[in-house]
């Protein structure tokens, strides 16, 4: 059996990692320490992490005063929360200021599952990719959300990493994990899929059920949304016969507006998009979710199929 | 910075400063000089009577912490950090231009600048995010924020203000900028205030009121809020928008317009620095 894991457990493991090593990190949370995990962190450096209450916009201005002071912050919250209610103190204490403040946002896209809509953030890679300064980077598994966790404290800077609420199949044999380096996990020449996050894992059993029709179909996950790695979209929309973008987030603005603004730009290509197409989540199961929303493999293999055909 | 104690040495600077923010606007063409002037007594106080810092070493990290929250009211902040020697007093005179050190509303790339502001209601976050890491790190600095009155209206303020006594910062003194007006007219008819120091002190601060235009009062106000121990304190200053120049006197719009040539020439004559 492939190990399952919770990144936010793997993220909170990280932080007390990191904590030992450097005195200068501190951790911040707004009342969901034991949901983002890092409370992990707040049981053993308590004198460094502080508990702002529900109050996220005091907790993000607040880590830009922590910053200006030679801190490295790491706040957390659900991704709704982090970037939804927080927008303007992110872009202008934060980003604008280009300081070191990491921020970890779990409870991502529709596998939040019963809560519904209003938890469900859809939209938070738009809004942080447009971000000066800003680096984003969605983990696609558990083992990966700690190389990106340790690849933003070594890299001065902001950084929005997103992470998912439910357990993350790990996905084996990836290669070395580098900031803005996509890794091609299968390669293939007939149709490319990139996908981020969850949607990595059907990504790959897209490819599976493609290869038994005797089509052959390139994999990539595209874990550094910004910067992007251009050279692999470019290549892949050269020498494939097109792309399919997978994430569990609003087509609008995210990982597929990536591929496409640098598609259209350098070679011009097919692009279809896998994501939730201008709706609202919903409370339900996570594979319900993933069904009624169109993020399954099969759908996946539905566009490639109307790409190649 | 050599400290003065000398109040009379304090109102002659403020003169200056005075004197600076409308030559300033007037060369910018556009700015703040009401909020600018409403609190120039209580930030030239600050920073050359009460203030540990060093104009050489602004990136250091032993010194005192300034914030302007109330970040239009740059002019103010870069007259007084160009009289200290921050940067030389040419650069005011780019103030808002293209490439400037001084931009339209604070960014780092001025010396003295640790954090940029502008959009309102953030600044007493950023202050309190100075005062814990001093704090963390057992450093016995002081961190200050400016803020507006009308820019209290915002729910981050009191976000902030509720964790800040919280987390007992006395380090930390807020001064509040009461001169009455915002943008759209009286804070009292756009949107109310009062009873202000109730309102602070329910959120566990220590409230001193004071005349934010007498040097005495500033400056013993300053002092009382070093006393304080175990909570935050916020110095109300009650102010008059414009100060020092009394056809910008508590009017509204000189909130955000530059003096033409003419009020230019009758400001300084008034100003008579
Ligand atoms: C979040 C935000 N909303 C609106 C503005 C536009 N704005 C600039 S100054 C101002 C009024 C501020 O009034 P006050 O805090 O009393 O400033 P002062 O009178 O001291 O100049 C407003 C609404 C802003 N800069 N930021």
């Amino acid at each position: 059996m492939a190990e399952m894991l919770y990144q936010r457990d793997v993220y909170g493991k990280a932080l007390v990692e990191l904590g030992k090593i450097n005195r200068d990190i501190v951790v911040f949370d707004a009342d969901l320490s034991g949901s983002t995990r890092t409370s992990l962190f707040a049981k053993e450096f308590p004198e460094r992490f502080f508990n702002f209450g529900v109050a996220e916009q005091n907790m993000m201005a607040t880590s830009a005063g922590m910053s200006s002071c030679g801190k490295t912050v790491f706040v957390s919250t659900f991704a709704m929360f982090a970037t939804g209610r927080a927008w303007d103190q992110v872009r202008n204490s934060v980003v604008y200021n280009n300081f070191d403040i990491k921020i970890v946002a779990t409870h991502a896209g529709v596998t939040v599952g019963p809560d519904g809509a209003s938890h469900q953030a859809l939209e938070d890679l738009a809004i942080m990719r447009v971000l000066p300064n800003m680096n984003v980077v969605v983990p696609c598994d558990g083992p990966q959300t700690r190389e990106a966790v340790m690849a933003a404290a070594n890299t001065r800077g902001p950084f929005y990493i997103r992470l998912g609420r439910s357990k993350f199949l790990t996905i084996e044999n990836k290669g070395e994990f580098k900031l803005g380096k996509a890794q091609v996990l299968k390669d293939g020449k007939d149709v490319t899929i990139i996908a981020c996050g969850i949607m990595v894992e059907a990504a790959l059993e897209a490819a599976d059920n493609l290869g038994k029709k005797g089509i052959s179909s390139r994999v990539i996950n595209m874990h550094t949304i910004k910067p992007i790695d251009k050279d692999v979209i470019i290549e892949a929309a050269k020498n494939t016969s097109g792309i399919v973008v997978c994430e569990e987030h609003t087509v609008i603005g995210g990982l597929a507006s990536s591929v496409d603004e640098i598609v259209s730009e350098n070679c011009p290509a097919k692009v279809l998009r896998i994501g939730v197409k201008n709706r609202f989540g919903q409370s339900g199961e996570p594979s319900e979710l993933l069904k009624e929303y169109n993020l399954t493999a099969e759908d996946i293999e539905k566009s490639a199929l109307s790409i190649v055909s | 910075m050599e400290a003065t104690k000398d109040t009379a040495i304090l109102e002659k600077k403020a003169k200056k400063i005075r004197s600076l923010i409308i030559q300033m606007l007037d060369k910018a063409g556009s700015g703040h000089p009401g909020g600018s002037l409403s609190a120039t007594d209580m930030i030239t106080a600050l920073f050359f009577s009460v203030m540990r810092h060093d104009p050489a070493n602004p990136h250091s990290l032993n010194r005192d912490r300034f914030h302007i929250s109330k970040g239009h009211c740059c002019p103010l902040l870069y007259a007084v950090l160009a009289e200290c020697g921050y940067f030389s007093k040419d650069e005011l005179w780019k103030l808002r231009k293209l490439g400037c050190l001084l931009q339209g509303h604070p960014d780092r790339r001025t010396p003295g600048i640790d954090v940029a502001s502008g959009s309102l209601g953030q600044g007493l976050s950023v202050g309190l995010g100075m005062s814990l890491a001093l704090k963390m790190d057992k450093k016995d600095y002081r961190v200050y924020v400016l803020m507006g009155d009308g820019e209290i209206q915002e729910g981050n303020i009191w976000e902030a203000a509720m964790a800040a006594a919280h987390y007992k910062c006395d380090n930390l003194c807020g001064i509040l900028d009461y001169n009455g007006y915002q943008i759209d007219g009286k804070t009292k008819d756009v949107m109310n205030l009062e009873p202000i120091s109730d309102k602070w002190r329910a959120f566990g601060w220590h409230t001193v009121l004071i005349d934010g235009h007498n040097m005495k009062e500033i400056v013993a106000a300053y002092r009382e809020a070093e006393s304080m121990k175990g909570k935050p304190t916020i110095i109300i200053g009650k102010t008059i928008k414009g100060k020092g120049v009394s056809f910008m006197e508590n009017v509204v719009d000189f909130h955000g317009r530059a003096p033409t040539k003419e009020e230019t020439d009758r400001a300084l004559k008034e100003i008579g620095e």
